[in-house]
């Protein structure tokens, strides 16, 4: 029931808001349905954790065997905890913002996030690829409404990137649902044997969708334009929680499913995942522009956390649970910071700010506090994430080139922590100018939203055990499914 | 058989209709009343009461694939009218004549979807035909709607001569025009029936606007009145549509893996065409034109597939395509600019239109949670199951994501370009029917089966 409920809360929610004229009261709805929500996944977390509550299955399309079966197993619970949290941060980071026709904005991102709730509750893989594509409508549609100058241009390209992927992905869904005597339960796919030679050549159907969604080199071209031209609230829920579903997917519906098809091009895959890396840090580094380092940053964590998946080893994966949620919240908390500095100065120039943290203490140490996490100093979520996944890659038994995959990604660390300390030396340190003299105190919201995140960062960076026992059981079954073809 | 006899009186009725009643607004209710009664015989003939008892010699056969497609059809055509039956007004002075016409339309529409000899199949496709010509030229005073008239005449006439030699060679192959007897002789390669088969094809394809036989339609679609349009593009291609897979079934399917490769030809060729050309329109009514071959092209899946998944696929695609597309055209009538910038910023002066218009456009672009996605969905899957020829399905997917870039222009220019597009003052019915109408497009993108269970009664 907990899980129909996450969809079904800001399902109602959003369509509820279309009737909400009122700019003030809808962005009261909205925030109320986000806590709503946070609650009842907390409460799936703690009192009502049986599966019966958790749990949901009745049939739906009779003819073709598909059901509505939803559920949430320990990654389900983690992405879904991730989602319930980072909306009504969003809501509350961005409370200063307005917007024209302010109560379809939050209808819309409240019709997004029920559509991201189905994608990882899902145990049935065409309503998984239902969900897959609806999550991605409100997206369009708030981006090409609220977006800045080249919004169009920039979410069509985004759009039809995934429009692309997610159709071949449904060739791909429809070839192994006759492989599965025409099932599309999750468990019975996982108990399917595809013969190696035909999973060679399918695991590009459904993984081609899963790594333009994360993105992976070089499928990655929509993800700078988007995340800059998209309102700051619509660029927090794109790469805070809908490229975890990239992620999410490949753990959930490629990996177990076809493992020897996973083993086959993991080398391939990793090699992508390496140069994109590289790349996306060497472009961070020369960039100007505070809403495409950010965007760039993550192509390089993105990167890392599938070149986890790939190696198949029990620590790598926990690294990527860890960090799917970890990054989830620091790139939201750098958009809080970006967001908030485009609304003070009204740029997001490097080379036009500098010397703020004498004008805003508080901002500056929050922002220190999240740009650390983001580069994975110990202490902080980051750092467990991040070691895990470092320790899966190096001692991963599916692959030679473990210890220089390892090496590679490490020079990324290194480049991250450049781009990054540049970024807030350039923003906080140094003189300052005409106009970051002129700057109004930040919103306090602002300030609340990112003191969440700074005891979150801290949290589950000191103690990240239960974070760790949460997903264990679910590592192991997809471990269990991937070793098959070893 | 309800509805082929009573659809043939009552559009005798309207015919005269138009001597006897003076006011505009009762002939156009004494229509819809007929559609409607029309669906209700049909839903009562599908639960096995018939009125009409009459000996067929076994010429048509009323099963529940035919009698669901004219149930879609015959709903189809109501919704139509309810939306755009005062525009059908405007075209010309002989208001009773186009409701008569399209009655007639329906009457064929009911044999083709029921012939069983190849003799009933061109009756039924002829009788569809005939009155389209004139409703393609009904708009007398505007040179594009007459040459448009005359070009759809004489290539329909064109491609009638190829069906009518088709038949006859099959006649000589089989020695009967039964459908049934066609399949034993196809089975073995007889050259006389493979030449037949291969002009009936022909012809047929024509009929559906299948590519490389898909050149009148831009024409014909873009020079006829926007109603007409809107009529011929859905409920008429998709009668056509079911014919031709009936006859498929019976004819082709046993010997199916010597089609196969032509079929797979026409729907690459269908789809890229259709898809690619629509690319480069400036006009919305153009670029349904070309949007229409397209989806032709996925419907023809359905012949390639050949299994139970086809005929319900079948089902839902009219269903789906013909529903979309009649809104879409509902709402372009009311546009005073047809190219895609008269639509800029339409949510702003017409937020109801522009929102359902969205649905429709999404349905057919075949997006989750709207019929469209089923549409094609079932044809997908009917064609993954033959296991062959996965490079023409993801072919298609490939298509449909470039189907993708012209339908939502149009989403771009209503709600994301500045712009004061226009449209006329519409009713409150409109409106009402129009939100129902999406509804129904969402309900079917939900639950298809509401549908296609009816399939087996």
């Amino acid at each position: 029931m907990i899980a129909v409920l996450l969809i079904l809360i800001p399902l109602i929610g959003g369509l509820a808001l279309f009737a909400v004229k009122n700019e003030s009261s809808a962005k009261g709805v909205a925030l109320f349905t986000g806590i709503a929500v946070l609650v009842v996944s907390l409460l799936g977390l703690t009192v009502m954790n049986s599966a019966a509550n958790l749990n949901y299955n009745t049939p739906w399309l009779g003819s073709l065997n598909s059901n509505f079966h939803v559920g949430l197993d320990g990654m389900g619970q983690l992405l879904c905890l991730l989602t319930a949290v980072s909306f009504p941060l969003i809501f509350i980071a961005t409370w200063n913002n307005t917007y024209k026709d302010g109560n379809r904005f939050y209808a819309l991102m409240l019709l997004s996030q029920a559509g991201l709730m189905g994608v990882f509750v899902a145990m049935d893989a065409l309503l998984f690829y239902f969900f897959w594509e609806l999550a991605l409508i409100p997206v369009y549609f708030l981006s090409s409404i609220w977006g800045g100058e080249k919004r169009i241009a920039a979410t069509f390209k985004f759009f039809v990137y995934t429009f692309v992927g997610s159709l071949i992905m449904l060739v791909g869904i429809i070839y192994i649902y006759f492989q599965a005597q025409q099932s599309f339960d999750m468990q019975a796919w996982y108990h399917l044997k595809i013969n190696p030679g035909t999973q060679n050549w399918l695991f590009w159907l459904l993984f081609i969708a899963f790594a333009i969604k994360m993105p992976v080199w070089p499928f990655h071209t929509w993800q700078p334009d988007a995340y800059e031209q998209s309102p700051t609230a619509v660029t927090m829920v794109l790469s805070g929680i809908m490229v975890k579903m990239g992620v999410f997917a490949v753990l959930r519906w490629l990996a177990p499913v076809l493992p020897d098809g996973t083993y086959l091009w993991g080398d391939t895959v990793s090699l992508l995942c390496l140069t994109g890396m590289i790349y996306a840090s060497l472009i961070a580094i020369r960039q100007d522009d505070l809403k495409r380092l950010i965007a760039y940053s993550s192509i390089a964590h993105m990167g890392l956390m599938c070149l986890a998946i790939f190696a198949s080893d029990k620590s790598g994966l926990q690294g990527v649970m860890v960090q799917m949620f970890s990054h989830g919240i620091n790139i939201i908390g750098l958009w809080i910071v970006a967001n908030a500095i485009e609304t003070k100065f009204g740029t997001r120039k490097l080379s036009e700010l500098g010397g703020l943290a004498q004008k805003d203490p508080a901002l500056a140490i929050l922002l220190v506090v999240v740009a650390l996490a983001n580069i994975a100093l110990p202490l902080t979520n980051g750092f467990v994430g991040e070691f895990l996944m470092f320790n899966g890659v190096f001692s991963s038994g599916v692959t030679r080139y473990g210890v220089l995959d390892t090496a590679v990604a490490g020079i990324c660390i290194i480049l991250a922590a450049v781009y990054t300390l540049n970024m807030i030396k350039k923003i906080f340190y140094g003189d300052s100018n005409a106009l970051t003299q002129s700057g109004r105190p930040t919103a306090f919201p602002v300030l609340v939203s990112l003191a969440v995140i700074a005891v979150l960062i801290f949290i589950t960076g000191v103690y990240p055990k239960p974070m760790l026992q949460l997903t264990t059981d679910t590592v192991d079954a997809i471990l269990k499914y991937m070793k098959t073809s070893i | 058989m309800n509805a082929i006899i009573f659809s043939a009186i009552w559009g005798l009725l309207m015919m005269f209709s138009g001597i006897f009643i003076r006011a505009k607004a009762a002939i156009r209710n004494l229509a819809i009343a007929g559609v409607a009664l029309l669906l209700l015989l049909n839903l009562a003939e599908m639960s096995h009461m018939s009125i009409f008892h009459i000996n067929v010699r076994n010429m048509l056969v009323f099963d529940s694939f035919g009698l669901l497609f004219n149930t879609v059809a015959f709903g189809a055509t109501l919704i139509y009218l309810l939306l755009s039956a005062k525009d059908i007004d405007d075209v010309g002075v002989n208001q009773a004549e186009y409701f008569a016409l399209i009655f007639f339309v329906l009457c064929g529409v009911g044999i083709a979807s029921s012939f069983n000899t190849l003799l009933m199949l061109f009756l039924g496709i002829e009788i569809i035909s005939i009155p389209l010509y004139i409703l393609t030229g009904s708009d007398k005073k505007n040179l594009k709607s007459n040459e448009a008239s005359l070009k759809y005449f004489l290539m329909g006439s064109f491609s009638t001569g190829i069906m009518l030699m088709g038949i006859a060679l099959i006649y000589g192959a089989s020695g009967s025009f039964a459908v049934a007897n066609m399949a034993k002789i196809a089975n073995g390669f007889v050259p006389v029936m493979m030449a037949g088969l291969l002009l009936l094809l022909i012809s047929m394809s024509f009929k559906v606007s299948a590519a490389p036989f898909h050149f009148w339609t831009p024409d014909v679609y873009d020079g006829a009145p926007t109603v007409f349009t809107a009529f011929m593009a859905t409920i008429v291609k998709a009668a056509v549509f079911v014919a031709f897979v009936r006859l498929f079934d019976a004819a082709y399917g046993p010997s199916l893996y010597q089609w196969r490769l032509t079929i797979a030809f026409i729907i690459a060729a269908t789809l890229f065409i259709g898809n690619i050309t629509a690319v480069f329109q400036q006009s919305v009514k153009r670029m349904l034109a070309y949007s229409s071959i397209a989806q032709a092209g996925f419907m023809f899946f359905a012949l390639f597939g050949y299994n139970e998944y086809a005929k319900e696929g079948i089902i839902i695609y009219a269903a789906a395509y013909s529903l979309a597309t009649i809104g879409i055209f509902a709402i372009l009538i009311k546009m005073k600019d047809y190219t895609f910038d008269g639509y800029n910023g339409l949510a702003k002066q017409q937020p109801l239109l522009a929102a359902t218009n969205t649905i429709f456009l999404l349905s057919l672009a075949g997006i989750p949670a709207t019929a469209g996605f089923f549409a094609k969905y079932y044809m997908l899957i009917a064609a993954v199951k033959n296991g062959a020829y996965l490079w023409l399905v993801i072919f298609a997917v490939l298509c449909a994501a470039v189907s993708a870039y012209y339908y939502f222009r149009v989403i771009q220019a209503m709600y994301f370009k500045e712009g004061n597009g226009q449209a006329k003052e519409v009713s409150p019915t409109f409106k009402i029917i129009l939100v129902l109408l999406a509804g129904l497009v969402i309900l079917l993108g939900l639950f298809p089966q509401l549908l296609t269970t009816h399939l087996y009664f």
